[in-house]
Order: structure tokens, then C-alpha cells, then sequence
């Protein structure tokens, strides 16, 4: 899922101060589940935005809502239950919501109010660790089922590197060496000649760095 | 003009047993401070972060929770769980400019005890010190 994190309550403060009315706009997707941006997490953001701007002697009025989704245009339209009601919109939802928000709706005041992270899991309660880069060439086949692009820290495909020291990594001490974790998984799997395989030049266009990606579906257009 | 602070207690039902004895009335006797209110949970784990930060928006000057020990939580973890919520909102009130001071977790043990009194006493006084809470702003 994707993993976000409230941004500080000042810096969501200071986004809205100029406005008299603000909603709070949930999702019930991935935010909801990593406890960045469902129900509960929109009841104590409206609570904080109205104890903020009530400390500097403004009052606010915040309307609290949730959608199933902010990443679906259908789900968007649910919007138009609040219209008029609101002079901007907070959106705890990952950065995907916020756009589509302003995306759709021309003339809404959208403000972020997660700082999206990663696209992560949780291996225990209230921690989240980045799994996947979304680099639109996965290479899990090959390595055991453990990501080298999200998670070796120089992202290299033919580690560990001279820094792995004990199975952990030099850049981050705190977590493993994924090199280290490929190796001794493919060990156990009886793969471990897999990784002798020279591999070729890797293919990095998917990854991003040419601006927005677009995936197509025609079996899905209409 | 003197200050007379609003503060919200937020007791479990095995701490805050002082509270029903003698319908209270003994309680203030012993020298529990007036600007305390109690209100009863059945456990302080079921306590939420926006339960607390309504507190303050309702005019409350310092919030406190009282939780069975760490260890011996009738609930098992509820007072854990209460600790960590009022730390969120500790950290909550920090990045708003305010003194993280003005809520409180203490763990107490069950029954009848003079630190029941006690933590209210502090608590007063801390927020005596801290004056008003600075969310009582004027609204323009």
C-alpha cells in the first residue's frame, strides 16, 4: 500500500489561515489502513486545524469527510456533497487524491495534508518499511522475491557493495543488507548459482525519470 | 484577577474508585482541587486522541489521564495504549506552539489511595503555573 505520514500541524495551519471554512477530506484507501489519512485521522486533524487557528484568535469551521477512494474519478464526485460549504480542501489522502482533486475539480483550493512516503508494508504494528520503488521493471524473479531497486540503498542490481558489514547495510545500519537477505534466500531456495547469470544492461526508461508514467488497458477503455 | 484553571481528568474505572466513595464528597475534603473534573472511562484505553484535543477546544486549561500501572492494566495494555495517545497529542500540542505540559498520563494503582489526590494537586499546579490555555485566543 501506500504509506503517508500527517504533515506537521503548523505547516497545514499556515496553508489554510486565509480561509474561514476548510474540509477535511479523508480516504478510505491505503492512508486509512497505515492510520495517515481515514476517519480517525480526519477527526483529529479538523480538531488540531480549529485548536490551531483558535490559539492565533481565528476561528475555523471544518467539515470532516471520507471517501472511499481519492485516486477514481466517480469517488471525486462525492465531493459534490460539501459544495459550497467549504473554501479549501485538506486532503489526508496520498498525493494521488490531492491531484485528482485538482485534476477535477478546477477551481478547488486542494492542499496535502500527508506527506506521502513510500509504497510500503508493516512487519509490526505501527511501522512501516518501503517494499517497492515502482520502477515498472520488477526484477523480483530474480532476486528471491526481495527488492534490490527499493530497498538496497544505492539501489544496485549486482550487490552487496564493499559497505555490507554483518548483513546490514553501511548506508543505513538499522536495517539489513537486501544483497546480504538475497543471497543467503536464494541459498536456502537451492537457487544461489541464479545470481552467476550475467545479467544485462538494465533498462531504467520505466522508472520515471521521463516524466508521469502512463499504464493502458485497452481491453479496458471504453 | 486570579486564575482558576479548567482541568479534565480522564480516569478508568479501577483508579477513579476515590471518586465514588462517599459520592465524592471525601474526595475534596482529603484535598482534591475543585478545578478538576473527573470523567470516567471504563478503561483509559478507550480513551481517543480526539477526545482529548476536544477537551482543550472546550475551553479545558490542562487534561489528565489516570491509568492502571503499565504492568497490571485490569485491561492488559489499555493504559499503555492511554500513554500513547496522550503522548500523541503531547507532540501534537508541541508542534501548535503550546506546552506539551498541559496533559498528563500518571499510572496509579486501583482503590483508595492518597496518590489519587495527589496527581490532581500536581496537575493544578502545573497548570496554575502555565497560566491559560493559549487556545482560549480572542476569535477575530
Amino acid at each position: 500500500m501506500i504509506i503517508a505520514k500527517r504533515k506537521p500541524v503548523a505547516e497545514i495551519v499556515d496553508m489554510v489561515k486565509d480561509f474561514n471554512r476548510v474540509l477535511v477530506l479523508g480516504c478510505r484507501g491505503c492512508v486509512s489502513v497505515c492510520s495517515a489519512g481515514g476517519e480517525r485521522e480526519v477527526e483529529i486533524l479538523a480538531s488540531l486545524l480549529r485548536l490551531g487557528c483558535q490559539k492565533v484568535g481565528k476561528k475555523l469551521t471544518t467539515i470532516t469527510g471520507t471517501l472511499v477512494r481519492q485516486c477514481d474519478k466517480e469517488y471525486i464526485d462525492g465531493l459534490d456533497e460539501w459544495d459550497g460549504q467549504y473554501d479549501a480542501i485538506v486532503s489526508m489522502a496520498c498525493g494521488v487524491g490531492v491531484n485528482f482533486i485538482a485534476n477535477i475539480r478546477s477551481m478547488a483550493r486542494v492542499y496535502p495534508g500527508v506527506n506521502t512516503t513510500c509504497m510500503g508494508g508493516s512487519m509490526e504494528q505501527g511501522k512501516w518499511t518501503e517494499q517497492c520503488a515502482g520502477c515498472g521493471n520488477c526484477v523480483l524473479h530474480l532476486t528471491g522475491g526481495l527488492c534490490p531497486v527499493a530497498r538496497c540503498a544505492k539501489s544496485l542490481m549486482n550487490g552487496p557493495c564493499g559497505g555490507s558489514v554483518g548483513g546490514r547495510c553501511e548506508i543505513h545500519a538499522d536495517i539489513p543488507c537486501i544483497w546480504q537477505s538475497i543471497h543467503d534466500r536464494l541459498s536456502r531456495l537451492g537457487r544461489k548459482e541464479e545470481l552467476s547469470a550475467i545479467a544485462p544492461i538494465r533498462d531504467w526508461s520505466t522508472a520515471g525519470h521521463g516524466g508521469p508514467r502512463t499504464s493502458w488497458r485497452d481491453d479496458l477503455t471504453i | 484577577m486570579s486564575f482558576s484553571p479548567d482541568i479534565q481528568a480522564y480516569c478508568c474505572h479501577y483508579t477513579s474508585q476515590q471518586s465514588c466513595s462517599q459520592n465524592g464528597g471525601g474526595l475534596i475534603e482529603d484535598g482534591f482541587p475543585a478545578t478538576v473534573t473527573i470523567n470516567r472511562l471504563p478503561c483509559s484505553g478507550k480513551l481517543q486522541v480526539s477526545t482529548l484535543l476536544a477537551a482543550f477546544e472546550n475551553g479545558a486549561d490542562g487534561v489528565y489521564v489516570v491509568g492502571c500501572p503499565k504492568d497490571t492494566c485490569h485491561n492488559l495494555m489499555g493504559s499503555q495504549r492511554a500513554a500513547k495517545k496522550v503522548l500523541a497529542v503531547k507532540r501534537a500540542l508541541e508542534e501548535l506552539g503550546v506546552e506539551p505540559a498541559r496533559i498528563e498520563m500518571f499510572h496509579l494503582a486501583r482503590g483508595l489511595h492518597p496518590e489519587f489526590i495527589a496527581t490532581a494537586q500536581t496537575m493544578d499546579t502545573t497548570i496554575r503555573n502555565l497560566g491559560p490555555s493559549p487556545f482560549k485566543g480572542e476569535s477575530k
